[in-house]
């Protein structure tokens, strides 16, 4: 029952997020979302990875998002849709009808909680030493995403050296 | 209610996660939004890896998965929103549709 209640909250949630007319609020609905995330995580028994999202995805990204509207500002989009809605949802019912084929297609479903072969740490550290390496370069290019955002151009001086 | 399995409740939950933020992308003109629509998309996925751990008795690989997917969105998202910051700077607007002709 808790399982249907989080999923049906997560569903909720996620269109508030995308339907919502503020981006701030958007914004907030996005990290209610993945703070009901952390807690299925939880739930499935992926401890450590329940509190990276409760952390990273409903803090530091919330964050991130509400410094970047802050500083853009809002800016109301009443335009139309790039492709119309019923076309839109349309198609995301077809790709969920294949994905739930596919699922079923594939074979039962078994779930085995708490069966763990191995810790977490020794696979992240011994088995996927390569995507460490990857995940530092990123981390990187995360940093320099960051001074993207906070550096302020100024194109109107740019543009009258140019004259 | 309670003769649903458990995947099958994680299943809906990564698909509508995912049906969602696909949604948002096909459909909304906002950079900031098509973020947020991504981040819905990365959630599902992390959730389906941990359900797919959970299911072969092995959540350790999971969990590893889903870390490295949730750094990579991080950063995505950083970079996004930069992108963003910087296109509102220098041409005025948040709307891709503005952007698709690639000049000022």
């Amino acid at each position: 029952m808790v399982y249907v209640l989080v999923a049906v909250s997560i569903l909720v949630f996620a269109i508030l997020a995308i339907t919502s007319k503020r981006l701030l609020v958007s914004a907030i609905w996005l990290a209610v979302t993945s703070a009901l995330s952390a807690l299925m995580f939880y739930m499935l028994g992926a401890v450590q990875v329940a509190v990276i999202e409760l952390s990273v995805g409903a803090g530091l990204v919330t964050v991130l998002f509400v410094f970047a509207i802050n500083i853009s500002g809002e800016e109301a989009l009443n335009l139309k849709p790039i492709m119309p809605k019923p076309l839109a949802w349309g198609l995301v019912a077809i790709a969920a009808a294949l994905a739930i084929y596919l699922i079923i297609s594939g074979g039962g479903l078994s779930f085995a909680l708490g069966n763990t072969t191995e810790e977490a740490p020794s696979i992240l550290w011994g088995g996927r030493y390569m995507d460490i390496i990857l995940q530092i370069a990123l981390i990187f290019s995360g940093v320099l995403g960051v001074l993207g955002l906070l550096s302020e151009g100024k194109p109107e001086v740019q543009k009258e050296d140019e004259e | 209610m309670n003769s649903l399995p458990i995947p099958f409740i994680v299943i809906l939950a990564i698909l509508s996660l995912a049906g969602v933020g696909i949604y948002c992308l096909l459909a909304t003109r906002n950079m900031i939004r098509v973020i947020i629509g991504l981040q819905l998309i990365v959630k599902g996925v992390a959730m389906a890896f941990i359900l797919g751990g959970n299911m072969t008795s092995n959540i350790s690989l999971g969990q590893t998965m889903a870390l490295t997917v949730i750094v990579a969105d991080t950063i995505v998202a950083v970079i996004g929103l930069a992108f963003a910051v910087q296109v509102r700077h220098r041409m005025g607007t948040l709307d891709i549709k503005e952007l698709s002709t690639l000049k000022r």
